[in-house]
Protein backbone atom coordinates (compact mmCIF):
# COMPACT_ATOMS: atom_id res chain seq x y z
CA UNK A 1 0.00 0.00 0.00
CA UNK A 2 1.08 3.64 -0.78
CA UNK A 3 2.02 5.04 2.65
CA UNK A 4 2.15 8.36 1.17
CA UNK A 5 -0.72 10.51 2.96
CA UNK A 6 -2.89 12.82 1.99
CA UNK A 7 -3.34 16.65 3.87
CA UNK A 8 -6.94 15.04 4.51
CA UNK A 9 -5.93 12.03 5.93
CA UNK A 10 -3.18 13.71 7.73
CA UNK A 11 -6.03 16.10 9.33
CA UNK A 12 -8.24 12.81 10.05
CA UNK A 13 -5.33 11.31 11.81
CA UNK A 14 -4.11 14.16 14.28
CA UNK A 15 -7.47 15.00 15.22
CA UNK A 16 -8.24 11.37 16.34
CA UNK A 17 -5.41 11.56 18.55
CA UNK A 18 -6.80 14.84 20.23
CA UNK A 19 -9.34 12.30 21.52
CA UNK A 20 -9.17 10.19 24.62
CA UNK A 21 -10.61 7.07 25.15
CA UNK A 22 -13.87 7.38 27.00
CA UNK A 23 -14.46 11.10 26.36
CA UNK A 24 -18.17 12.22 25.77
CA UNK A 25 -17.85 13.73 22.34
CA UNK A 26 -20.13 15.86 20.46
CA UNK A 27 -19.71 14.81 16.81
CA UNK A 28 -20.42 16.82 13.42
CA UNK A 29 -20.25 16.04 9.87
CA UNK A 30 -17.26 15.45 7.73
CA UNK A 31 -14.10 15.14 8.51
CA UNK A 32 -14.83 14.94 12.13
CA UNK A 33 -17.22 12.41 11.72
CA UNK A 34 -14.28 10.44 10.29
CA UNK A 35 -11.63 11.25 12.87
CA UNK A 36 -13.76 10.29 15.81
CA UNK A 37 -14.63 6.89 13.92
CA UNK A 38 -10.99 6.53 13.35
CA UNK A 39 -10.55 7.25 17.22
CA UNK A 40 -13.17 4.93 17.97
CA UNK A 41 -11.59 2.23 15.57
CA UNK A 42 -8.09 2.51 17.05
CA UNK A 43 -7.07 4.16 20.69
CA UNK A 44 -10.32 5.01 21.70
CA UNK A 45 -12.94 1.83 21.24
CA UNK A 46 -14.91 3.65 24.37
CA UNK A 47 -15.24 6.87 23.07
CA UNK A 48 -19.03 7.89 23.96
CA UNK A 49 -19.99 9.51 20.69
CA UNK A 50 -23.49 11.98 20.40
CA UNK A 51 -24.88 13.30 17.69
CA UNK A 52 -27.29 16.48 17.14
CA UNK A 53 -29.30 14.27 15.72
CA UNK A 54 -30.53 12.66 19.22
CA UNK A 55 -28.53 9.17 18.62
CA UNK A 56 -26.54 8.96 22.16
CA UNK A 57 -23.24 6.23 22.50
CA UNK A 58 -23.57 5.60 18.62
CA UNK A 59 -21.43 2.32 16.97
CA UNK A 60 -22.20 2.74 13.75
CA UNK A 61 -20.94 -0.52 11.84
CA UNK A 62 -20.80 1.44 8.84
CA UNK A 63 -19.28 5.49 8.81
CA UNK A 64 -22.30 7.80 8.77
CA UNK A 65 -22.96 10.01 5.86
CA UNK A 66 -25.02 12.23 7.72
CA UNK A 67 -25.73 12.91 11.49
CA UNK A 68 -28.73 11.51 10.97
CA UNK A 69 -27.81 7.80 9.06
CA UNK A 70 -29.47 4.98 10.33
CA UNK A 71 -26.45 2.99 11.45
CA UNK A 72 -26.27 5.10 14.32
CA UNK A 73 -29.40 4.06 15.64
CA UNK A 74 -28.70 0.83 15.45
CA UNK A 75 -27.08 -0.11 18.59
CA UNK A 76 -26.81 2.78 20.01
CA UNK A 77 -27.43 3.09 23.93
CA UNK A 78 -30.00 5.86 23.39
CA UNK A 79 -31.95 7.71 20.78
CA UNK A 80 -33.72 11.27 22.67
CA UNK A 81 -35.17 14.06 21.20
CA UNK A 82 -33.16 17.28 19.71
CA UNK A 83 -34.36 19.08 22.62
CA UNK A 84 -33.03 16.98 25.01
CA UNK A 85 -29.80 17.01 23.30
CA UNK A 86 -29.26 20.40 23.00
CA UNK A 87 -30.80 21.40 26.78
CA UNK A 88 -29.87 18.36 28.72
CA UNK A 89 -26.56 17.07 26.84
CA UNK A 90 -24.87 20.25 25.99
CA UNK A 91 -26.24 23.00 27.82
CA UNK A 92 -26.42 20.39 31.00
CA UNK A 93 -21.98 19.89 30.37
CA UNK A 94 -22.05 16.62 29.98
CA UNK A 95 -20.07 17.66 26.09
CA UNK A 96 -16.18 17.18 26.72
CA UNK A 97 -15.41 17.98 22.97
CA UNK A 98 -17.10 19.49 20.42
CA UNK A 99 -15.83 19.82 16.47
CA UNK A 100 -16.30 22.59 13.93
CA UNK A 101 -15.48 23.70 11.00
CA UNK A 102 -16.26 26.40 8.68
CA UNK A 103 -16.06 28.84 5.77
CA UNK A 104 -14.06 31.54 7.74
CA UNK A 105 -12.36 31.20 11.08
CA UNK A 106 -10.15 34.30 12.79
CA UNK A 107 -7.59 34.86 15.18
CA UNK A 108 -9.66 34.25 18.50
CA UNK A 109 -11.17 31.26 16.71
CA UNK A 110 -14.41 32.73 16.03
CA UNK A 111 -15.82 30.73 12.66
CA UNK A 112 -17.94 31.56 10.20
CA UNK A 113 -20.49 29.32 8.34
CA UNK A 114 -23.42 31.79 7.05
CA UNK A 115 -22.20 33.89 4.62
CA UNK A 116 -19.87 35.14 2.74
CA UNK A 117 -19.92 39.55 2.73
CA UNK A 118 -22.47 41.56 3.73
CA UNK A 119 -25.43 39.36 6.01
CA UNK A 120 -28.42 41.22 3.86
CA UNK A 121 -26.45 41.62 0.30
CA UNK A 122 -24.30 37.90 0.71
CA UNK A 123 -21.72 37.50 -2.00
CA UNK A 124 -22.01 33.65 -0.72
CA UNK A 125 -25.20 32.17 1.30
CA UNK A 126 -23.53 29.16 3.48
CA UNK A 127 -25.88 26.98 5.83
CA UNK A 128 -25.76 28.79 8.71
CA UNK A 129 -25.10 27.83 12.50
CA UNK A 130 -26.62 24.40 12.84
CA UNK A 131 -25.97 23.24 15.97
CA UNK A 132 -22.21 25.30 15.53
CA UNK A 133 -23.17 28.23 17.93
CA UNK A 134 -24.45 26.21 20.49
CA UNK A 135 -21.08 23.74 20.38
CA UNK A 136 -19.10 26.39 20.56
CA UNK A 137 -20.21 27.85 23.68
CA UNK A 138 -21.04 24.91 25.83
CA UNK A 139 -18.32 22.06 24.64
CA UNK A 140 -16.05 21.83 27.34
CA UNK A 141 -13.13 22.15 24.82
CA UNK A 142 -13.26 22.70 21.37
CA UNK A 143 -11.42 21.54 18.16
CA UNK A 144 -11.62 23.09 14.43
CA UNK A 145 -10.66 21.62 11.46
CA UNK A 146 -10.27 23.45 8.53
CA UNK A 147 -8.59 23.25 5.30
CA UNK A 148 -5.56 26.64 5.37
CA UNK A 149 -5.96 29.77 2.70
CA UNK A 150 -6.31 33.02 2.72
CA UNK A 151 -9.55 33.49 2.27
CA UNK A 152 -10.58 31.03 5.09
CA UNK A 153 -7.94 32.31 7.78
CA UNK A 154 -9.15 36.28 7.79
CA UNK A 155 -8.32 39.15 9.85
CA UNK A 156 -12.01 39.04 10.59
CA UNK A 157 -15.09 37.22 10.01
CA UNK A 158 -17.91 38.43 7.81
CA UNK A 159 -20.18 37.05 9.82
CA UNK A 160 -19.26 35.31 13.37
CA UNK A 161 -21.50 32.17 13.35
CA UNK A 162 -19.82 30.20 16.45
CA UNK A 163 -18.03 32.34 19.33
CA UNK A 164 -14.22 32.32 19.58
CA UNK A 165 -12.02 33.71 22.33
CA UNK A 166 -12.31 37.42 21.83
CA UNK A 167 -15.52 39.39 20.88
CA UNK A 168 -15.93 42.50 19.22
CA UNK A 169 -18.91 44.58 19.53
CA UNK A 170 -19.85 46.73 16.24
CA UNK A 171 -18.11 50.28 16.66
CA UNK A 172 -16.15 49.18 19.54
CA UNK A 173 -12.39 49.70 19.88
CA UNK A 174 -10.15 46.37 19.91
CA UNK A 175 -8.89 47.45 23.78
CA UNK A 176 -12.88 46.99 24.45
CA UNK A 177 -13.01 43.37 23.39
CA UNK A 178 -15.10 40.88 25.50
CA UNK A 179 -13.78 37.60 26.48
CA UNK A 180 -15.58 34.63 26.77
CA UNK A 181 -15.44 34.87 30.61
CA UNK A 182 -17.02 38.56 30.43
CA UNK A 183 -19.73 36.99 28.52
CA UNK A 184 -20.21 33.83 30.85
CA UNK A 185 -19.70 31.01 27.96
CA UNK A 186 -19.75 28.07 29.79
CA UNK A 187 -16.99 25.92 27.95
CA UNK A 188 -13.36 26.54 27.24
CA UNK A 189 -13.59 27.92 24.04
CA UNK A 190 -11.42 26.57 20.82
CA UNK A 191 -8.43 24.33 22.18
CA UNK A 192 -6.94 23.33 18.71
CA UNK A 193 -6.98 24.05 15.20
CA UNK A 194 -6.07 21.10 12.87
CA UNK A 195 -5.21 22.45 9.33
CA UNK A 196 -4.19 20.44 6.47
CA UNK A 197 -0.44 22.51 6.53
CA UNK A 198 -0.01 21.80 10.39
CA UNK A 199 -1.41 22.32 13.81
CA UNK A 200 -2.21 25.43 15.89
CA UNK A 201 -3.23 26.43 19.51
CA UNK A 202 -4.65 29.38 20.91
CA UNK A 203 -2.19 30.94 23.17
CA UNK A 204 -4.15 33.79 25.61
CA UNK A 205 -6.90 33.36 23.14
CA UNK A 206 -4.65 34.19 20.14
CA UNK A 207 -4.41 31.05 17.28
CA UNK A 208 -0.42 30.05 17.28
CA UNK A 209 1.14 27.54 15.18
CA UNK A 210 2.86 24.67 17.48
CA UNK A 211 3.00 21.75 14.77
CA UNK A 212 3.69 21.40 11.16
CA UNK A 213 3.39 18.10 9.20
CA UNK A 214 6.20 16.30 7.82
CA UNK A 215 7.42 18.08 4.74
CA UNK A 216 5.99 21.48 5.03
CA UNK A 217 7.55 24.86 6.02
CA UNK A 218 6.66 27.45 7.99
CA UNK A 219 6.83 29.84 5.24
CA UNK A 220 3.50 27.96 3.69
CA UNK A 221 1.50 28.45 6.60
CA UNK A 222 1.99 32.05 6.76
CA UNK A 223 1.24 32.43 3.32
CA UNK A 224 -1.77 30.52 3.50
CA UNK A 225 -2.53 32.91 7.15
CA UNK A 226 -4.69 36.09 5.95
CA UNK A 227 -2.60 37.53 9.12
CA UNK A 228 0.59 37.69 10.59
CA UNK A 229 -0.23 34.40 12.59
CA UNK A 230 2.14 33.77 15.80
CA UNK A 231 4.59 31.33 15.70
CA UNK A 232 5.98 29.08 18.76
CA UNK A 233 9.23 29.15 20.04
CA UNK A 234 9.35 25.56 19.80
CA UNK A 235 7.80 23.94 16.85
CA UNK A 236 6.82 20.33 16.83
CA UNK A 237 6.44 17.80 14.02
CA UNK A 238 3.99 15.25 13.98
CA UNK A 239 4.66 11.72 13.16
CA UNK A 240 3.41 11.12 9.54
CA UNK A 241 0.34 8.36 9.65
CA UNK A 242 1.10 4.71 10.43
CA UNK A 243 0.67 2.10 7.48
CA UNK A 244 -1.64 0.16 9.41
CA UNK A 245 -4.17 3.75 10.26
CA UNK A 246 -4.31 4.79 6.74
CA UNK A 247 -5.55 1.11 5.40
CA UNK A 248 -7.76 1.70 8.02
CA UNK A 249 -9.13 5.24 6.90
CA UNK A 250 -8.37 3.88 3.00
CA UNK A 251 -10.05 0.40 2.93
CA UNK A 252 -12.48 0.22 5.96
CA UNK A 253 -13.83 3.77 6.98
CA UNK A 254 -13.87 6.20 3.49
CA UNK A 255 -13.29 3.13 0.87
CA UNK A 256 -15.54 6.02 -1.59
CA UNK A 257 -13.40 9.01 -0.03
CA UNK A 258 -16.78 10.41 1.15
CA UNK A 259 -14.51 12.60 3.37
CA UNK A 260 -11.00 12.14 2.76
CA UNK A 261 -12.14 13.76 -1.26
CA UNK B 1 -56.60 34.10 30.29
CA UNK B 2 -55.91 31.01 28.48
CA UNK B 3 -54.27 31.21 25.07
CA UNK B 4 -55.19 28.00 23.78
CA UNK B 5 -53.77 27.58 19.99
CA UNK B 6 -55.61 24.47 19.59
CA UNK B 7 -58.96 21.86 21.05
CA UNK B 8 -58.58 18.07 21.22
CA UNK B 9 -59.34 16.76 18.01
CA UNK B 10 -62.10 14.17 18.36
CA UNK B 11 -62.83 11.52 15.67
CA UNK B 12 -62.17 7.68 15.22
CA UNK B 13 -60.81 7.75 11.34
CA UNK B 14 -59.08 10.33 10.08
CA UNK B 15 -57.57 8.82 7.43
CA UNK B 16 -57.60 10.92 4.13
CA UNK B 17 -55.72 11.54 0.70
CA UNK B 18 -52.52 13.39 0.83
CA UNK B 19 -54.02 15.23 -2.01
CA UNK B 20 -56.99 16.24 0.26
CA UNK B 21 -54.74 16.51 3.64
CA UNK B 22 -52.59 19.35 1.66
CA UNK B 23 -55.68 20.82 -0.11
CA UNK B 24 -57.83 21.07 3.67
CA UNK B 25 -54.79 22.37 5.56
CA UNK B 26 -52.21 24.34 3.33
CA UNK B 27 -53.67 27.57 1.80
CA UNK B 28 -51.48 30.61 0.24
CA UNK B 29 -49.72 32.27 2.60
CA UNK B 30 -49.35 29.22 5.31
CA UNK B 31 -46.68 28.53 7.71
CA UNK B 32 -45.74 25.14 6.96
CA UNK B 33 -43.62 22.53 9.02
CA UNK B 34 -42.67 19.43 7.23
CA UNK B 35 -40.40 17.75 10.01
CA UNK B 36 -37.38 15.22 10.14
CA UNK B 37 -34.04 15.30 10.71
CA UNK B 38 -31.97 13.54 8.18
CA UNK B 39 -34.53 10.86 9.03
CA UNK B 40 -38.64 11.11 8.32
CA UNK B 41 -38.79 13.83 6.18
CA UNK B 42 -41.76 13.32 4.02
CA UNK B 43 -41.13 14.37 0.46
CA UNK B 44 -44.65 13.09 -0.80
CA UNK B 45 -45.68 15.69 1.06
CA UNK B 46 -43.68 18.52 -0.23
CA UNK B 47 -44.25 17.24 -3.67
CA UNK B 48 -48.25 17.17 -3.01
CA UNK B 49 -47.88 20.92 -2.24
CA UNK B 50 -45.88 21.36 -5.60
CA UNK B 51 -48.39 19.74 -7.39
CA UNK B 52 -51.23 21.57 -6.36
CA UNK B 53 -48.96 25.15 -6.89
CA UNK B 54 -49.90 26.72 -3.02
CA UNK B 55 -47.83 30.33 -3.36
CA UNK B 56 -46.70 32.55 -0.65
CA UNK B 57 -45.58 29.77 2.08
CA UNK B 58 -43.83 30.33 5.04
CA UNK B 59 -41.51 27.27 5.42
CA UNK B 60 -39.78 26.19 8.88
CA UNK B 61 -37.58 23.80 9.33
CA UNK B 62 -34.42 23.27 11.44
CA UNK B 63 -32.78 21.73 8.13
CA UNK B 64 -34.51 23.08 5.34
CA UNK B 65 -33.47 20.29 2.74
CA UNK B 66 -34.02 19.15 -0.64
CA UNK B 67 -37.81 18.86 -0.04
CA UNK B 68 -37.86 22.55 0.60
CA UNK B 69 -35.56 23.56 -2.10
CA UNK B 70 -37.98 21.59 -4.57
CA UNK B 71 -40.55 23.80 -2.71
CA UNK B 72 -38.51 26.88 -3.43
CA UNK B 73 -37.64 26.07 -7.21
CA UNK B 74 -41.29 25.77 -7.99
CA UNK B 75 -42.71 28.94 -6.72
CA UNK B 76 -44.28 27.61 -3.35
CA UNK B 77 -41.98 29.50 -1.47
CA UNK B 78 -41.62 33.09 -0.01
CA UNK B 79 -39.92 33.02 3.57
CA UNK B 80 -37.57 30.23 4.98
CA UNK B 81 -37.33 29.98 9.04
CA UNK B 82 -34.69 27.52 9.66
CA UNK B 83 -31.38 26.92 11.25
CA UNK B 84 -29.10 24.75 8.48
CA UNK B 85 -29.74 25.02 5.28
CA UNK B 86 -27.74 22.62 2.78
CA UNK B 87 -27.38 19.43 1.56
CA UNK B 88 -25.44 17.07 4.65
CA UNK B 89 -22.13 16.18 3.26
CA UNK B 90 -22.71 16.89 -0.26
CA UNK B 91 -23.19 20.59 -1.44
CA UNK B 92 -25.44 23.53 -1.54
CA UNK B 93 -28.96 24.38 -1.64
CA UNK B 94 -29.28 25.23 -5.49
CA UNK B 95 -32.81 26.89 -5.54
CA UNK B 96 -32.13 28.39 -2.15
CA UNK B 97 -28.82 30.15 -2.98
CA UNK B 98 -29.95 31.56 -6.48
CA UNK B 99 -32.36 33.78 -4.12
CA UNK B 100 -30.77 34.36 -1.10
CA UNK B 101 -27.45 35.98 -2.71
CA UNK B 102 -26.88 39.80 -3.75
CA UNK B 103 -26.49 38.99 -7.08
CA UNK B 104 -29.95 37.09 -7.16
CA UNK B 105 -32.80 38.67 -9.32
CA UNK B 106 -35.48 37.14 -7.17
CA UNK B 107 -35.04 36.94 -3.28
CA UNK B 108 -36.75 34.96 -0.83
CA UNK B 109 -37.00 36.43 2.66
CA UNK B 110 -34.53 34.31 5.55
CA UNK B 111 -35.27 34.43 9.06
CA UNK B 112 -32.47 31.93 10.65
CA UNK B 113 -31.01 31.17 14.44
CA UNK B 114 -29.45 28.02 15.66
CA UNK B 115 -30.67 24.59 15.74
CA UNK B 116 -30.72 24.75 19.68
CA UNK B 117 -32.43 28.55 18.63
CA UNK B 118 -35.47 26.37 16.71
CA UNK B 119 -35.94 23.91 19.44
CA UNK B 120 -36.35 26.54 22.03
CA UNK B 121 -38.91 28.00 19.84
CA UNK B 122 -41.15 24.94 19.01
CA UNK B 123 -40.58 23.92 23.14
CA UNK B 124 -42.24 27.24 23.97
CA UNK B 125 -44.70 27.07 21.26
CA UNK B 126 -45.70 23.24 22.46
CA UNK B 127 -45.80 24.13 26.34
CA UNK B 128 -48.20 27.37 25.29
CA UNK B 129 -45.54 29.68 26.72
CA UNK B 130 -44.58 32.98 24.92
CA UNK B 131 -40.87 32.31 24.99
CA UNK B 132 -37.99 29.89 25.83
CA UNK B 133 -34.57 30.64 28.25
CA UNK B 134 -31.63 29.29 27.18
CA UNK B 135 -28.34 29.62 27.45
CA UNK B 136 -26.82 30.61 23.84
CA UNK B 137 -25.60 33.42 21.18
CA UNK B 138 -23.24 35.40 22.94
CA UNK B 139 -20.50 36.04 20.78
CA UNK B 140 -22.39 35.55 17.65
CA UNK B 141 -23.97 37.84 15.01
CA UNK B 142 -26.78 36.08 14.66
CA UNK B 143 -28.05 38.42 17.44
CA UNK B 144 -27.64 41.28 15.05
CA UNK B 145 -30.26 39.86 12.60
CA UNK B 146 -33.05 37.43 14.23
CA UNK B 147 -36.19 39.27 14.92
CA UNK B 148 -37.61 36.66 17.73
CA UNK B 149 -33.99 36.79 20.17
CA UNK B 150 -33.28 38.36 22.93
CA UNK B 151 -31.87 38.61 26.42
CA UNK B 152 -33.86 38.78 29.83
CA UNK B 153 -32.66 38.81 33.21
CA UNK B 154 -33.15 35.63 35.40
CA UNK B 155 -35.85 36.92 38.30
CA UNK B 156 -33.74 34.44 40.69
CA UNK B 157 -30.31 35.06 40.19
CA UNK B 158 -29.74 37.96 37.99
CA UNK B 159 -28.03 35.90 35.40
CA UNK B 160 -28.29 36.79 31.77
CA UNK B 161 -30.01 34.85 29.83
CA UNK B 162 -31.11 34.44 25.88
CA UNK B 163 -34.81 33.94 25.13
CA UNK B 164 -36.25 32.79 21.88
CA UNK B 165 -40.40 33.50 20.50
CA UNK B 166 -42.60 30.80 20.66
CA UNK B 167 -43.36 28.83 17.30
CA UNK B 168 -46.90 28.19 15.90
CA UNK B 169 -46.17 27.01 12.65
CA UNK B 170 -50.13 26.87 10.41
CA UNK B 171 -49.66 23.09 9.59
CA UNK B 172 -47.58 20.84 10.83
CA UNK B 173 -46.25 17.40 8.87
CA UNK B 174 -45.13 14.63 10.40
CA UNK B 175 -43.76 11.00 8.97
CA UNK B 176 -44.06 7.76 11.33
CA UNK B 177 -43.60 4.05 11.46
CA UNK B 178 -46.88 3.18 12.08
CA UNK B 179 -50.65 4.88 13.01
CA UNK B 180 -53.71 4.17 14.22
CA UNK B 181 -56.60 5.84 12.24
CA UNK B 182 -57.25 8.23 15.02
CA UNK B 183 -53.55 9.26 14.64
CA UNK B 184 -52.23 7.92 17.59
CA UNK B 185 -48.47 7.84 16.15
CA UNK B 186 -45.53 5.37 16.68
CA UNK B 187 -42.32 6.40 16.48
CA UNK B 188 -38.83 4.87 16.78
CA UNK B 189 -35.28 6.03 15.41
CA UNK B 190 -34.26 9.06 15.70
CA UNK B 191 -37.13 11.34 16.28
CA UNK B 192 -36.00 15.05 16.46
CA UNK B 193 -38.59 17.86 17.12
CA UNK B 194 -41.48 16.02 16.38
CA UNK B 195 -43.36 15.99 19.62
CA UNK B 196 -42.81 20.00 20.17
CA UNK B 197 -43.72 20.38 16.42
CA UNK B 198 -47.11 17.87 17.04
CA UNK B 199 -47.43 20.09 19.82
CA UNK B 200 -47.12 23.50 18.70
CA UNK B 201 -48.72 23.55 15.48
CA UNK B 202 -52.28 24.89 14.58
CA UNK B 203 -52.70 21.97 12.26
CA UNK B 204 -51.53 18.61 12.34
CA UNK B 205 -51.13 15.58 9.65
CA UNK B 206 -49.26 12.15 10.18
CA UNK B 207 -48.13 10.78 7.68
CA UNK B 208 -47.84 7.09 7.99
CA UNK B 209 -45.94 4.01 6.29
CA UNK B 210 -48.23 1.53 7.74
CA UNK B 211 -51.90 2.19 9.47
CA UNK B 212 -52.78 0.03 12.49
CA UNK B 213 -55.29 -1.24 14.45
CA UNK B 214 -55.65 0.43 18.19
CA UNK B 215 -54.95 -2.72 19.61
CA UNK B 216 -51.48 -2.48 17.99
CA UNK B 217 -50.56 1.20 19.55
CA UNK B 218 -52.03 0.11 22.79
CA UNK B 219 -49.78 -2.75 23.05
CA UNK B 220 -46.41 -0.70 23.17
CA UNK B 221 -48.04 3.16 24.54
CA UNK B 222 -44.19 3.81 25.61
CA UNK B 223 -43.76 4.32 21.77
CA UNK B 224 -46.86 6.29 21.03
CA UNK B 225 -44.99 9.67 20.39
CA UNK B 226 -47.96 11.91 19.21
CA UNK B 227 -51.61 11.23 20.72
CA UNK B 228 -54.13 11.00 18.34
CA UNK B 229 -56.12 14.28 20.38
CA UNK B 230 -53.68 16.40 17.82
CA UNK B 231 -54.09 15.02 14.73
CA UNK B 232 -56.14 16.52 11.92
CA UNK B 233 -55.39 14.20 9.19
CA UNK B 234 -53.84 10.43 9.21
CA UNK B 235 -52.54 9.91 5.48
CA UNK B 236 -51.29 6.11 4.83
CA UNK B 237 -48.40 6.83 2.29
CA UNK B 238 -45.90 3.95 2.39
CA UNK B 239 -41.87 4.99 0.79
CA UNK B 240 -43.57 8.34 1.78
CA UNK B 241 -39.69 9.97 2.41
CA UNK B 242 -37.62 8.66 -0.41
CA UNK B 243 -34.95 9.34 -0.66
CA UNK B 244 -35.13 10.36 2.99
CA UNK B 245 -35.17 7.24 4.96
CA UNK B 246 -38.25 5.23 7.28
CA UNK B 247 -35.49 3.13 10.10
CA UNK B 248 -36.68 -0.42 9.41
CA UNK B 249 -38.87 0.28 6.72
CA UNK B 250 -35.82 1.79 4.12
CA UNK B 251 -32.35 3.22 3.92
CA UNK B 252 -31.70 6.82 2.88
CA UNK B 253 -30.97 7.12 -1.06
CA UNK B 254 -27.44 8.38 -0.52
CA UNK B 255 -26.98 8.04 -3.95
CA UNK B 256 -29.57 10.27 -4.97
CA UNK B 257 -28.35 13.18 -2.74
CA UNK B 258 -25.24 12.78 -4.52
CA UNK B 259 -26.19 12.73 -7.57
CA UNK B 260 -29.13 15.97 -6.62
CA UNK B 261 -26.12 18.30 -6.36
CA UNK B 262 -25.60 17.86 -10.21
CA UNK B 263 -29.23 17.99 -11.26
CA UNK B 264 -30.11 21.13 -9.16
CA UNK B 265 -26.84 23.24 -10.17
CA UNK B 266 -28.27 23.89 -13.74
CA UNK B 267 -31.62 25.47 -13.84
CA UNK B 268 -32.81 23.05 -17.08
CA UNK B 269 -32.23 20.03 -15.25
CA UNK B 270 -33.88 20.63 -12.32
CA UNK B 271 -36.85 22.03 -13.85
CA UNK B 272 -36.50 18.65 -16.03
CA UNK B 273 -36.65 16.66 -12.61
CA UNK B 274 -39.97 18.17 -11.17
CA UNK B 275 -42.07 17.42 -14.90
CA UNK B 276 -40.71 14.40 -14.33
CA UNK B 277 -41.02 13.10 -10.82
CA UNK B 278 -43.15 15.36 -9.35
CA UNK B 279 -45.96 16.87 -11.81
CA UNK B 280 -46.01 14.25 -14.15
CA UNK B 281 -47.25 12.14 -11.76
CA UNK B 282 -50.01 12.09 -9.80
CA UNK B 283 -49.15 10.87 -6.05
CA UNK B 284 -46.77 9.19 -4.58
CA UNK B 285 -47.87 5.43 -6.21
CA UNK B 286 -46.72 7.31 -9.62
CA UNK B 287 -43.90 7.91 -8.37
CA UNK B 288 -43.22 4.52 -6.93
CA UNK B 289 -43.91 3.29 -10.25
CA UNK B 290 -41.59 5.18 -12.40
CA UNK B 291 -38.84 4.34 -9.82
CA UNK B 292 -39.08 0.49 -10.59
CA UNK B 293 -38.94 -2.32 -8.45
CA UNK B 294 -35.08 -1.60 -8.30
CA UNK B 295 -35.43 0.89 -5.85
CA UNK B 296 -37.09 -1.43 -3.27
CA UNK B 297 -34.52 -3.68 -3.92
CA UNK B 298 -31.86 -1.67 -3.26
CA UNK B 299 -33.61 0.62 -0.26
CA UNK B 300 -35.40 -2.14 1.64
CA UNK B 301 -34.59 -2.21 5.53
CA UNK B 302 -33.03 -5.68 6.66
CA UNK B 303 -34.54 -6.74 9.46
CA UNK B 304 -33.09 -5.66 13.14
CA UNK B 305 -35.80 -6.57 15.87
CA UNK B 306 -35.43 -6.05 19.99
CA UNK B 307 -37.20 -8.08 22.05
CA UNK B 308 -40.23 -6.11 23.21
CA UNK B 309 -41.32 -5.46 26.94
CA UNK B 310 -43.44 -7.23 29.60
CA UNK B 311 -46.10 -4.23 30.31
CA UNK B 312 -48.01 -6.74 32.92
CA UNK B 313 -48.56 -5.97 36.62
Amino acid sequence: MDTKWTPSEMMAVRAAQELKNGEVVFVGIGLPNLACNLARATHAPELFMIYESGAVGTVPSRVPVSIGDPTLVTDSLSIVSQADIFQLYLQGGLIEVGFLGGAQVDRFGNINTTVIGDYKQPKVRLPGSGGACEIAVHSQRLLIMMRMNPKAFVEKCDFVTSPGHRFRAKHESPQNDKTRKDLGLAGAGPMVVITDLGVCEFVDGEMTLTEVYPGIKVEQVKAQCGWPIKIAAQLREPAPPEAGVLELLRNKLDPQRLFLG
Amino acid sequence: MHSAIRKPKLGSDKVVSMSEAISDSVKSGSSVLIDGFTHLICFAAGHEIIRQQIRNLTAIRLTPDLVYDQMIEAGCVSKLVFSWAGNPGVGSLHALRRRSQGDSPSRIELEEYTHFGMVARLLAGSAGLPFWPLKNFEGSSIVDFSSGIKFIECPFTGERVAAVSALHPDVGILHCQRADKEGNAQVWGLFGTQREVAFSCKKLIVVAEEIVDSSVIRRDPNRTLVPGIVVDHVVHEPWGCHPSYVQGYYDRDNDFYVKWEEISRDTTTYAKYLDEFVFSVRDRSEYLKKMGSGLMDRLKAKPRMCEGVDYGY
